[in-house]
């Protein structure tokens, strides 16, 4: 088994299958607050996920959408919960 | 002997990737999640990245690795006590076995201030005083 295989066999199954675990955390999460950590976290496994597919195809210009990916994760996590706090909250 | 450390550094970011999907998953209270979330997540996606960093062997591909690698770091700390202080404040509870809680009575709860420890003291002795009266 070569390093392709090893990859392409073992690492992204696993991350696959987590992915597809925090996926259901996405679903029945009870508050909104979960929501938003699951969505982060699918987004971050992606990262991951990209990294290993672009050693599989041998294309390091799937590395540029990892860092795009990063950046709308941090934008996303930081919109929903500036809006979420706006929501409940009075000024004087 | 790289390619023995790409399997290693692959590994070891699979198998961490998945420990933050398991504690997602399992743990019992909003606050426990978001501590998983940023910490074994960001831990496994560095590793994978230098796992692809040593694969390619290049110079602009581990520059860019790099900045990713960094850019997570930095972020994801952030986005996180943004989250956890929302959280706070929509009134997710605890789970039931925490121990304490620091911040109890210290937050303004209309607009949001974080009040000093003396302030709050008085207000909740304040408080106290009227229910007596």
């Amino acid at each position: 088994m070569n390093l392709h295989d090893y990859l392409y066999y073992i690492i992204l199954p696993i991350l696959s299958l987590s992915s597809l675990v925090v996926f259901i955390r996405f679903l029945i999460g009870p508050g909104i607050v979960d929501r938003v950590v699951a969505l982060d976290l699918v987004i971050t496994i992606g990262i991951g996920i990209i990294a290993i597919y672009s050693i599989i195809n041998d294309k390091p210009t799937f590395l540029d959408i990892a860092t795009i990916l990063a950046l709308i994760a941090f934008l996303g996590t930081v919109a929903f919960a500036f809006y979420l706090e706006k929501r409940n909250k009075k000024d004087e | 002997m790289s390619e023995l450390l790409i399997y290693i550094l692959s590994t070891l970011g699979a198998i961490f990737a998945m420990l933050a999907a398991i504690g997602i998953l399992r743990m019992p209270d909003a606050f426990l999640r978001i501590s998983v979330t940023t910490k074994a997540a960001t831990l496994g996606v560095g590793l994978l990245l230098g796992a692809a960093a040593l694969y390619f062997n290049d110079f602009s591909v581990s520059t860019r690795v790099q900045a990713i690698i960094i850019f997570i770091i930095l972020t994801a700390p952030v986005g996180a006590h943004l989250i956890g202080r929302t959280s706070y404040f929509l009134g997710n509870k605890m789970w039931k076995n925490s121990v304490i809680d620091d911040l109890e009575g210290k937050y303004d709860k209309k607009n949001h201030k974080l009040l000093s420890e003396d302030v709050a003291e008085k207000n909740s002795r304040e408080k106290k005083e009227e229910e007596k009266k």
